[in-house]
C-alpha cells in the first residue's frame, strides 16, 4: 500500500506576543518587533497516512491536531520537517469561506469551487449534482444572504465535497445541517472511502471516529502519543481521558422540577462490589441507587430513572411501576436501588435522569434531569460502535467459500 | 507569477475574485455601476471649478487646438484614481479575506491582483466616457487607443507591485492603510495633475533665485521626476490630450517602474506569503 501523506517530524511553533502590537508606534518604540513567548504546537510528530484509508486525528482541545491539519493543507507551513502529499487534496476547514454575501447561490458556487482549486468546466459538469446534493433548487438564484445558516453551510460542504480530490481533509464539520442532511453527508464519506480515496478527519465525536477510521494518529500537547489502527487507539484514548477527569466534576444537572413532597436527593452508582464508582465497563453490573426524602408520608409513589447519551439521545427509560413494584408508602429518607446485571452500553458517556412520581405518573414530586453523569469504557462484548452493545455473533458463511 | 499564471486554475480564481469585486461593488445601490461615472464625474466638476475657475490654472492648449481644463485635467485624473485606489483597496485585500486565508490554501496573491483588476474594469469605463467627451471636442483619440490600453496595462503592472508590498505591511501593521492615505494625499499634490509641469519650472526658477544669495541651487524638477506616477500621467496626457507619442523618456520610465515595482512586490510578498495565515 503506498502513502497518500507522509508527516517527517513536523514541528510548528508559535509566538504568543505579550502585547500583541500591531502598529508602527508600538513597534518603532520597541526597537524591534514585539516580545513574544514561543509556543510549540507541534513537536517532531511523524507518521505516514497510507492511501485509500480513513485516518483520524484524535486527542484533547489545544493537542495541536487542528493545527496539524492545517500543515498537511499547506495554510500553515511547518518550522521544521515536512508533509509530503501524494495526490490532490481538498481542505473542509470552514463551510463557505469564500461566499460573497451579495452574489447569488449560483455564482457562488463557482467562486468557492474556484478557491477550492476547481476549474470551470468541472463545476458546470457537476452543478446540478451540487445544488442537488444541497437541497437549494429554489433559492440558487437568491443572494447567499438571505439563506438561513443551515443552506449556507450545506452549499457549502457541497461545493467542497464535489471538489473529489484524492486526499480530504475534515475538520469538525461532520455536524452540519439537520440529519437527514447528516446521513447523506455520511454516504457521500463512504463513497469516497469505497473509490479508494484518503479522508483525514479531526473530531471530538470518538464514537464516530471509531466506526469511520481504519487508522489514527493520538496527539498530546503537541507531540505524537501512538499511531495505529483507530479501535485500540481510540478506546484507549478513551481510557487515558476519562481516567483524568476528576470525579467530583459530575455536576451537570440541567433541570428540576416538581411539587417537592418527595425529593430525590442524590442518585449513586454502584458497581458489581458495591463501590461507588463514575465509570463502567461495558457488560458490567450496574446499580443505580436513588436516595430520596419523602416530606410526608405518601401512598405508593413511582421511581422512574431514564438515561440519554451526552448528545442527547434518548437511550432507555425504566420506572418502578412498570417494573412490577408497588410501593405501598414511603415516610423519611431512604434509597431504592435498579440492577442493571451487564451494562449494554457502548462506550461514550451518559446522562441519567431520575424522578419521583405518583402512581397515575402524571404528578410529578420531584424531577431531576441529567442528575448523575457517568462513562462507559471499552468492555465485553466490544462491538464495533453505536450506542447499544447487543452481545450479538457472527455465524459461519453458508455457501460456496 | 509566470509560472503560476500559467496554471489555468489560478487564473480561472483570478478571474472569478475580480468578478465577485466588480459584481459585489456596488450591489444594493440604486444607482448601481452608475456609481464609477458619477464619482469622477464628481471629482472632476470640483477640481474644474475650483482649480480651473478660482485658482485660474493656466495650461497650454494642445497642438491640436484643444484648450479645455476640464479635459486636460481627467487625462491625468483617472489614471491617478485607479493607482490610488488600486494601492488602498489592494494593501487591504489580505486582511479583508482574512477568514478565506486562513482557511483555505491558494496563491494569495490573486486576492490582491483582483481587487487591483477589478479597478480597471471601472477604470477602463472611466476612460471610455473620456475618450468620447473627447471626440466630441474634435480630437481624433481612437487610433490612440491601444497605447491607452499598454499604458493602462503597465499601469496595473506597478500598483499591483506596489500593493503586494502593501498588503504584507498591512498583515504586520495595520497603521500601514492610514499611513498610505496620508501618503497618497502627499504624492498626488507631488504628481502635476491639477497643475502643469511648467509650474515647477517656475518654482525652481524663483527658489533658485532666492537661494542664489548662499550660492545655492535646489533640482526642484529632478526631483519631481523620480515621481514615476508623473511620467505615468504625462504619457496618459500625451496621447489622450495632446494625440501624440508619449516621450521616450516617459515611456522608459512607464516600463522600468512597472517592471521594478512589481519584481520587488513579488519578492517580498512570496517571501511573507507562508506566515501569513498565522499572522493574521
Amino acid at each position: 500500500m503506498s502513502t497518500a501523506i507522509e508527516v517527517v517530524d513536523v514541528s510548528k511553533r508559535f509566538r504568543m506576543y505579550k502585547e500583541r502590537n500591531q502598529s508602527l508606534k508600538a513597534s518603532l518604540m520597541r526597537g524591534r518587533r514585539a516580545k513574544y513567548d514561543e509556543f510549540w504546537a507541534l513537536r517532531d510528530v511523524g507518521f505516514e497516512i497510507p492511501e485509500g484509508t480513513t485516518f483520524g486525528l484524535i486527542g484533547e482541545n489545544g493537542s495541536g491536531k487542528s493545527t496539524l491539519l492545517k500543515c498537511l493543507a499547506r495554510i500553515l507551513v511547518p518550522d521544521t520537517g515536512n508533509v509530503r502529499v501524494n495526490g490532490s487534496m481538498a481542505a473542509l476547514l470552514e463551510l463557505g469561506s469564500g461566499f460573497h454575501p451579495e452574489l447569488t447561490g449560483r455564482e457562488n458556487v463557482f467562486l468557492n469551487g474556484s478557491i477550492l482549486g476547481l476549474g470551470k468546466k468541472d463545476i458546470e459538469s457537476r452543478f446540478e449534482e451540487i445544488v442537488d446534493f444541497a437541497g437549494i433548487e429554489q433559492f440558487i438564484d437568491q443572494p447567499v444572504k438571505n439563506y438561513s445558516s443551515g443552506m449556507y453551510v450545506r452549499l457549502g460542504f457541497s461545493v467542497a465535497i464535489n471538489v473529489d480530490p484524492d486526499i480530504l481533509l475534515v475538520d469538525e464539520v461532520l455536524a452540519v445541517g439537520d440529519a437527514s442532511f447528516q446521513a447523506k453527508c455520511m454516504e457521500k464519506f463512504a463513497d469516497f472511502r469505497t473509490a479508494g480515496k484518503t479522508v483525514v478527519i479531526v473530531s471530538h465525536a470518538m464514537g464516530s471516529m471509531r466506526t469511520m477510521c481504519d487508522h489514527a494518529a493520538w496527539l498530546e500537547h503537541g507531540r505524537l502519543v501512538a499511531s495505529g489502527p483507530a479501535t485500540d487507539l481510540v478506546d484507549s484514548y478513551i481510557d487515558k481521558t476519562h481516567t483524568d477527569r476528576p470525579v467530583e466534576e459530575a455536576v451537570h444537572e440541567t433541570g428540576r422540577h416538581g411539587s417537592g413532597e418527595i425529593t430525590v436527593e442524590r442518585v449513586e452508582l454502584l458497581d458489581g462490589a458495591d463501590e461507588s464508582v463514575s465509570s463502567f465497563r461495558t457488560g458490567e453490573a450496574m446499580s443505580i441507587r436513588v436516595h430520596y426524602r419523602a416530606h410526608q408520608t405518601i401512598e405508593r409513589p413511582v421511581f422512574g430513572l431514564a438515561i440519554e447519551t451526552i448528545e442527547g439521545t434518548y437511550v432507555w427509560a425504566y420506572h418502578s411501576r412498570d417494573g412490577g413494584l408497588d410501593i405501598t408508602s414511603v415516610s423519611g429518607d431512604g434509597f431504592i436501588d435498579c440492577t442493571v446485571p451487564r451494562l449494554p452500553l457502548q462506550p461514550g458517556t451518559f446522562d441519567l435522569t431520575a424522578s419521583a412520581v405518583d402512581w397515575t405518573t402524571q404528578h410529578t414530586y420531584d424531577l431531576r434531569r441529567h442528575i448523575t453523569r457517568f462513562d462507559v469504557e471499552a468492555g465485553e462484548p466490544r462491538e464495533s460502535g453505536g450506542i447499544v452493545a447487543m452481545g450479538a455473533t457472527w455465524s459461519p458463511i453458508k455457501g460456496d467459500a | 507569477m509566470i509560472a503560476d499564471l500559467a496554471n489555468v486554475r489560478t487564473r480561472e480564481l483570478l478571474a472569478n475574485l475580480t468578478l465577485r469585486e466588480v459584481k459585489g461593488r456596488y450591489k444594493r445601490t440604486a444607482l448601481g455601476n452608475l456609481w464609477s461615472l458619477i464619482n469622477p464625474i464628481a471629482t472632476m466638476l470640483i477640481y474644474t471649478v475650483v482649480f480651473g475657475y478660482f485658482m485660474r490654472v493656466q495650461i497650454e492648449p494642445s497642438p491640436t487646438g484643444l484648450d479645455v481644463f476640464a479635459l486636460w485635467l481627467m487625462c491625468a485624473l483617472i489614471p491617478w484614481g485607479f493607482f490610488a485606489a488600486a494601492l488602498q483597496t489592494g494593501l487591504g485585500s489580505i486582511v479583508a479575506n482574512a477568514n478565506l486565508v486562513k482557511k483555505v490554501f491558494f496563491p494569495r496573491e490573486v486576492l490582491v491582483a483582483s481587487s487591483v483588476f477589478a479597478l480597471d474594469v471601472t477604470t477602463a469605463i472611466e476612460l471610455g466616457v473620456l475618450m468620447v467627451a473627447l471626440m466630441l471636442f474634435g480630437q481624433m483619440v481612437l487610433p490612440w487607443l491601444p497605447m491607452v490600453l499598454v499604458l493602462l496595462a503597465l499601469l496595473t503592472l506597478m500598483a499591483l507591485g506596489f500593493a503586494l508590498v502593501l498588503a504584507v505591511a498591512n498583515v504586520y501593521f495595520r497603521d500601514t492603510e492610514h499611513f498610505v492615505a496620508i501618503l497618497l494625499q502627499i504624492w498626488m499634490y507631488a504628481t502635476p495633475i491639477i497643475y502643469p509641469f511648467t509650474y515647477v519650472v517656475r518654482a525652481q526658477e524663483s527658489l533658485n533665485v532666492w537661494l542664489a544669495q548662499w550660492d545655492l541651487s535646489f533640482p526642484l524638477t529632478t526631483l519631481w521626476e523620480l515621481n514615476p506616477m508623473l511620467h505615468f500621467t504625462q504619457a496618459f496626457r500625451s496621447v489622450l490630450y495632446e494625440e501624440r507619442m508619449p516621450s521616450t523618456t516617459d515611456l522608459l520610465w512607464c516600463v522600468g517602474s512597472a517592471a521594478v515595482a512589481l519584481t520587488i512586490g513579488w519578492y517580498v510578498f512570496k517571501k511573507f506569503e507562508p506566515r501569513m495565515a498565522e499572522e493574521l
